[in-house]
């Protein structure tokens, strides 16, 4: 008897289909990339990573997702800690509302933050009376990161909370144990890989995010360029050599981030089968 | 250490769970809650817990534990102990952590010394027997070890009340009767006051002092299992507590007639219903002159102290259930399809509206 599906035709033809596409729509192009980044030698490659202006978008890039990630942290824990573990009206709303970035273009945000907080802004014409300046500024850029990355963390986190259900924390309530206690002791460790992960994720993004930084930073060179505006700036200038230079390191980070996906599922699949 | 609740009531936005609630439990007493799901047990004892709040009302309701008011004192400082029904252990937790918890997050001016919290804990867990299993995960645990190690793990900070929520629900039918021995068998050695939730009425009637019988976020009566079984006080808690037969008719001159079936009976004229356990029907070749209810067996089970017998009738609604002796078995050689007679040995009723509300007659 053979399971359904199980004839070894239909599976060699769906193991060849799968390999052949996983090589040419994912595989291919990475090569691609590290092989233009490097098609110049190792120096020229040196050369156009080493530059200034390439120094600072990785520092501005870098900085920036540093800085997104706690503040994704604190407001993903604590969204998902209210809408798991309190009932109120318009919890259902709030929680449709955490998708709003997903669904919303990138672009779209940038446009919107520039449009309230730009010196002709609602608020951005307040603020530029008292001498602040957020857009084509470094911290425009790290609003609208915010903006695009806010739902990782919450999202990772409300479907494995609302499993968990709040017994244990109820449990350590009635054992004496306070609110911090509780949070640090029993909600923490159960919810850390997930975490983790919602951090990996959001890390992941800020990094590579284009269309709402590309709005608000003004990509003014050596001030507000993040890494991916840089990329593109160079392409434009037909430096391909710099431009896949800056392309192969955005793609070492992203490789960096699988492998600690990867390396954090298989620490948690081999906790569960020791458990 | 007494609890005393008065005038707690709860609602969940329209619904009322709980109709303001009086309830008195003794020092050392072991109570059960009773009631059907949906009866409010379970949030009573959260209310008790401080897990739930009750309703702000006039006049104010109050919990109190001893002569302590703690109606307004959060569940960390009411010094309880719960045991939930699916045992709520920290799963990142090897046991000995999880019965550590309670000690460890004591503030640091009142928590023992490692030393001692080390001694405590193993001294909890040989006395609920898990001392060799103090380095497992609760996933690595059966169901009544997990129960166990919830219980110690309540039990390590002294708590002046233990609450448990169905505490052995989801267990299998022995573990369940282990434990229930178990844990009658700990509460006379610690003497603590426990509350705890079942919708089991066997559970509730082996193990309390003294049995809450609850329907519809209502108090039906508080009693000892005794007291509760042969003398309900409605007809609610009568039917909860075990099997009933009905039996339906019309009262005229004395005589209560269903169909081609008659019983003298000491009642007013009228429509009348009596309510029959099993024990109370006695089987006979024989109708005797004020008794004629003819009955077919239509199933036996001869498993237990007694045999089952199912019996109908083509007056009677809803079959009949009757438990013989052996030795009644035997002599009466029972079969299926066989036609007897029953004789009720003793009935009762329940009149809603007129007091007092439950009567019991002797009859043949």
């Amino acid at each position: 008897m053979r399971r359904i599906g199980d004839a070894p035709a239909v599976k060699r033809l769906l193991i060849g289909a799968a390999l052949v596409l996983s090589a040419l729509f994912l595989l291919l192009p990475l090569v691609a990339i590290f092989a233009q980044a490097f098609s110049q030698g190792v120096m020229v490659f040196w050369a156009n990573v080493s530059n200034y202006f390439t120094l600072h978008a990785i520092a501005l890039t870098l900085g920036v997702a540093l800085l997104t990630i706690p503040i994704c942290l604190v407001f993903g824990v604590a969204l998902a800690w209210l809408v798991t573990r309190f009932s109120f009206p318009g919890r259902r709303i709030l929680q449709t509302l955490i998708d709003i970035p997903f669904a919303v273009s990138p672009v779209v945000a940038g446009l919107i933050y520039l449009l309230l907080y730009g010196r002709n802004g609602w608020i951005g014409n307040w603020l530029d009376g008292h001498d602040i300046q957020l857009m084509f500024a470094w911290p425009g850029i790290l609003m609208v990161t915010v903006f695009v990355t806010c739902p990782f963390v919450a999202r990772e986190l409300i479907p494995l909370m609302q499993a968990q259900g709040s017994r244990e924390e109820e449990a350590a309530a009635t054992l004496g144990a306070r609110g911090w206690t509780t949070f640090y002791r029993v909600t923490l460790p159960n919810i850390r890989w997930a975490l983790l992960y919602g951090v990996i994720l959001t890390n992941a993004r800020a990094v590579g995010e284009f269309g709402a930084v590309s709005v608000v930073s003004g990509a003014i060179r050596g001030q507000t360029n993040t890494l991916p505006l840089h990329l593109e700036q160079l392409y434009q200038d037909y430096n391909a050599v710099g431009a896949f230079a800056c392309a192969a390191l955005l793609a070492l980070i992203a490789l960096l981030t699988l492998a600690a996906k990867a390396s954090l599922e298989w620490r948690a699949s081999r906790r569960e089968a020791l458990s | 250490m007494s609890i005393r609740l008065e005038n707690i009531s709860k609602h969940f936005g329209s619904t009322q769970a709980l109709e303001p609630v009086n309830l008195d439990i003794h020092e050392g007493e072991l109570v059960g809650l009773l009631g059907p799901s949906g009866s409010g047990k379970t949030t009573l004892l959260r209310i008790i817990a401080g897990l739930e709040n009750a309703d702000r009302t006039t006049p104010p309701g109050r919990i109190l534990f001893g002569e302590r008011d703690v109606t307004r004192v959060h569940v960390r400082d009411r010094r309880i102990g719960f045991v939930f029904q699916h045992y709520a252990l920290f799963r990142h937790m090897s046991v000995y952590d999880n019965v550590a918890f309670g000690l460890t997050v004591m503030p640091r001016k009142e928590r023992p010394s490692s030393g001692e919290i080390r001694a405590r804990v193993f001294r909890l867990l040989e006395m609920v027997q898990l001392e060799h299993l103090a380095k497992r995960y609760p996933a690595q645990l059966s169901g009544g070890q997990q129960q166990r190690v919830s219980l110690a793990r309540a039990l390590a900070v002294k708590p002046d009340v233990l609450l448990l929520d169905e505490p052995f629900g989801a267990l299998d039918a022995k573990v369940r009767q282990d434990l229930r021995r178990w844990l009658r068998r700990l509460h006379s050695e610690l003497n603590f006051t426990s509350v705890f939730v079942t919708h089991d009425q066997e559970e509730a009637l082996e193990l309390s002092d003294r049995v809450v019988v609850m329907s519809n976020g209502r108090i039906e009566q508080i009693d000892t299992p005794d007291t509760l079984y042969r003398a309900p006080r409605n007809r609610f808690v009568f039917e909860f507590l075990g099997d009933v037969n009905h039996l339906e008719g019309s009262v005229h001159n004395g005589v209560l007639t269903c169909g081609n079936a008659y019983l003298n009976v000491d009642l007013p004229n009228g429509a009348e219903e009596l309510l029959l356990r099993p024990h109370e029907v006695r089987l006979a070749e024989q109708p005797s002159d004020t008794c004629h209810l003819p009955v077919v067996v239509t199933a036996i089970s001869p498993v237990g102290a007694e045999v089952r017998v199912e019996l109908e009738a083509d007056w009677l609604a809803k079959p009949w259930l009757a438990t013989v002796r052996h030795a009644d078995f035997e002599r009466l050689e029972m079969k299926r399809g066989q036609h007897l007679y029953a004789h009720p040995r003793q009935w009762h009723r329940f009149n809603e509206h007129a007091l007092p509300a439950a009567q019991a007659t002797r009859v043949a």
